[in-house]
């Protein structure tokens, strides 16, 4: 191994966290934009009425533009794993290949083929197949979400596979079982209604900013309103998901929630809830916490009684298992980030309450503050999704496939150079893309709902009345 | 008898075939707007023209990358860390011509526009080179050791006097090949234009897709029949589309480059073959077919996945291509983009 093992690893994991962070600010709006826009859309056919018209128009826009950014850096991950992470792609691309392969042939020419017809082809397509485009889009888009929850529930919980006894590396034998286990279910599950609670809260902002200003009030109006339907349905079901997920993780990834609730003793039955805490890696303890009585056994196990393990206890039954090492997670960064997920859910939720009952029976509050509190709720929504992912891959580590491959051992056997050519590209050209995006994006909610006349970002304008004739 | 690994060979050929064929005119297009657009409107004619099917071609990349992720695990993990450079900057080229061609359209103005045409031009270029110096680089072997991993300290594995002729040869053909389509799917002076310069191209790509025969056929395949076969017919089909060009038949020439394409990637599996990867170090340590391969579990389950979605695809791609078979006029051009 070479001397800067240490320095290679930790600027790839830069890499990989960075980028893969950058990606998944686009990600949620797609994912949950698109069905909203399919839906205006068939709103509009099926009703004929302008106002829905304008809202495709004006949310479609903003997807378009949003989508673009998700693609290319979504392309990114698929070159990264190999250059960076080839060890790790060798371990894995046995039991990868199957969801990948899925993903490209299933999802990704579905997407981006009805995307170009449903953009370009709306004088060239029937009504109908037009409208067909935008679902099949959509479909497209949830699909590539799926495979990709699979792949990385594997990596947090392999399953349906045998170690090769000659090379020692997982092959696959039961699809099913890495396509359907519960894990699966429910983090995919998480991830589509963290999306539909994003883009619920993106559409809710969006229609504050035009609402305080009294302007296209009845798209506007609409667009409140089924963004705090969509979005508190949706934060409903992410309680409930959340819940059960988090009772799956203790039993599969027990030191995942230990760390994330910095408990280092194991502890119950009636097991206490940190709510804040300093915890102390070196020591193994916290210095400082506060608890809620009996709520962690409730919360992880489902019963007054339950017994939740400690950090202390499952490392030393991981040095029995895997030998010397150290199998806990960054507590800090565990603990903290999966309250400020939770956290930032609930407040981007609690505020769209508030908001339905200032506005109840279309009154429109004067004050500056309420308007300028829901317009600054989109970032919620945003950091929530950014914590659950910090929460769930760092709880993972020292392992990158839990139980058999660490992170440090899944790197690409580079000189560090690679890296110090790659990761100050990646900042310039990342940071200056998202000024880009958000200047647009910004100068597009502005503008606010197009004119019948004026085409969509991107795409062809009507055709001459001429041409009609 | 074909086994499951000769299939995925053979697959992984179609997909990059399908995505030199159908990306490599997007890459050419991009390169010619900014060069022979006379001003904003004959730029966006010409953009106009792979709008909607650019991004859908793309893809052929992104599954022709996963196939070999899929099928040749050992592959992958050995060739992706050895070609760092030139996929670092296929990567970086990818981003900025994708953000590129959506961007422009959604701000008028000239200046804003011109940079980011520049930023098409520029990024097409060099992924249309790029992907040749790839192949290319894989076709000349790379420094392996005996359990197949790369171990690389130099950004210039991939950097050689054949993997840049590779290159070369991508590039002039994405250029011959996206003038001809332009030449099919625009009216008035672009197409004028193109018509005449999808000849010239032709003529330079020709010669350079005959360098490549006979150098990949000397250096890497010499005495295979097979490989001489495809070599002939890549060059027959690159004199066949010049002709088509010259006598102004652009939708022969623009099929002739399918051929020509597909036979060009042939001559670089051919030349692999059983390899997938050789070793510059020892012919002993290259990677082949069936040990870099997945297993026959994997294998089956992919092959199933491939043969139920691959026709889908290619039918719905071929309608999408279909609905937009009409010329664009530079007056459509002018309004789509206002």
């Amino acid at each position: 191994m070479p001397v800067n093992d240490g320095l290679l690893v930790d600027l790839s994991r830069l890499q990989f966290a960075t980028t893969t962070l950058y990606h998944y600010l686009f990600v949620p709006l797609t994912l949950g934009i698109a069905p909203f826009v399919a839906l205006l859309e068939t709103l509009s056919w099926r009703t004929g009425k302008p106002m829905y018209r304008r809202l495709t128009r004006f949310f479609g826009s903003l997807l378009i533009i949003n989508f673009a950014m998700g693609i290319v850096t979504g392309i990114v991950q698929e070159f990264q794993f190999g250059m960076n992470w080839s060890v790790f792609s060798r371990h894995v691309g046995d039991i990868f290949g199957a969801p990948l392969a899925m993903e490209g042939l299933l999802a990704f020419f579905l997407e981006s083929t009805f995307l170009g017809l449903w953009l370009f082809g709306r004088d060239r397509l029937p009504r109908g197949v037009h409208v067909a485009c935008i679902w099949l889009f959509t479909i497209g888009t949830w699909l590539s979400a799926y495979f990709i929850i699979v792949a990385n529930s594997w990596m947090q919980h392999p399953v349906g596979y045998v170690l090769d006894p000659e090379t020692g590396l997982p092959v696959l034998n039961d699809i099913g079982a890495v396509l359907f286990q519960p894990f699966v279910l429910l983090a995919y599950a998480h991830t589509v209604l963290g999306a539909l609670v994003a883009a619920s809260v993106f559409v809710f902002a969006v229609a504050a900013y035009h609402l305080k200003r009294r302007q296209h009030l009845p798209e506007m109006r609409w667009a409140w309103r089924s963004a705090i339907a969509m979005g508190l349905i949706a934060a409903s079901g992410q309680m409930v998901v959340g819940d059960v997920l988090g009772v799956v993780v203790t039993d599969v990834q027990p030191m995942k929630i230990a760390a994330g609730e910095a408990l280092w003793e194991t502890a119950g039955p009636c097991a206490g809830l940190a709510i804040i805490a300093i915890p102390d890696q070196q020591a193994r303890d916290n210095v400082w916490e506060w608890d809620i009585p009996c709520l962690l056994s409730i919360l992880a196990t489902n019963s007054v009684d339950g017994v939740v393990q400690g950090a202390n206890e499952l490392q030393a039954e991981y040095e029995q298992t895997y030998g010397p090492g150290d199998y806990t997670p960054n507590v800090w960064i565990a603990f903290y980030s999966f309250r400020l997920m939770i956290g930032f859910g609930l407040v981007g939720a609690a505020w769209m309450l508030v908001a339905w009952w200032r506005t109840r029976r279309g009154r429109l509050p004067s004050g500056r503050i309420f308007w300028a509190i829901s317009i600054w709720m989109v970032i919620t929504p945003w950091l929530g999704n950014m914590f659950g992912w910090i929460f769930t891959e760092n709880g993972r580590q020292p392992w990158v496939v839990y139980g058999q491959l660490t992170t440090e051992d899944a790197v690409s056997q580079i000189s560090p150079t690679f890296l110090f050519l790659s990761l100050p590209i990646f900042f310039l050209l990342y940071g200056a893309f998202a000024i880009v995006e958000f200047l647009l994006m910004r100068r597009y909610v502005i503008a606010g709902p197009p004119d019948d006349e004026q085409p969509m970002a991107g795409e062809p304008a009507r055709p001459l009345p001429q041409q009609v004739a | 008898m074909m086994g499951l690994p000769e299939v995925w060979f053979v697959i992984v050929a179609i997909l990059w075939t399908g995505f030199f064929f159908l990306e490599g005119f997007d890459f050419g297009v991009g390169m010619l707007a900014r060069t022979l657009g006379a001003n904003e409107d004959e730029r966006s004619q010409m953009l106009a023209a792979i709008g909607p099917v650019w991004d859908a071609d793309e893809v052929w990349l992104v599954t022709g990358g996963i196939a070999i992720f899929a099928a040749f695990p050992a592959w992958y993990a050995a060739l992706f860390p050895a070609a760092y450079l030139p996929l670092l900057l296929v990567i970086v080229a990818i981003i900025v011509r994708a953000v590129a061609i959506e961007y422009r359209a959604k701000r008028p103005g000239p200046r804003w526009r011109a940079r980011w045409d520049t930023a098409v031009a520029v990024a097409s270029l060099l992924l249309a080179f790029l992907f040749g110096v790839f192949w290319g680089g894989i076709v000349h072997g790379i420094p392996l050791t005996a359990d197949g991993a790369f171990v690389g300290h130099s950004l210039m594995s991939f950097i050689n006097v054949y993997s840049l002729m590779t290159g070369a040869t991508l590039l002039l053909f994405s250029l011959a090949h996206g003038a001809t389509f332009l030449a099919l799917k625009t009216t008035g002076a672009v197409r004028a234009k193109n018509e005449s310069w999808a000849r010239r191209f032709d003529v330079v790509a020709g010669a350079l897709m005959t360098v490549f025969a006979v150098w990949t056929y000397w250096a890497y395949s010499r005495g295979d029949v097979a490989a001489l076969v495809v070599g002939l017919l890549a060059v027959g089909a690159m004199a066949v589309a010049l002709l088509a060009n010259a006598r102004v038949r652009p939708l022969i020439a623009f099929w002739a480059h399918g051929v020509a394409i597909a036979a060009f990637v042939a001559q670089i599996f051919i030349a692999l073959y059983p390899n997938v990867l050789p070793s510059t170090v020892d012919p002993a340590d290259s990677l082949t077919v069936q040990g870099s391969a997945a297993s026959e579990y994997s294998l089956t389950i992919i092959t199933i996945v491939a043969a139920i979605a691959l026709p889908m695809v290619i039918a719905y791609q071929a309608w999408s291509f279909w609905v937009f078979r009409k010329r664009i006029t530079v007056e459509d051009a002018a309004r789509a983009y206002h």
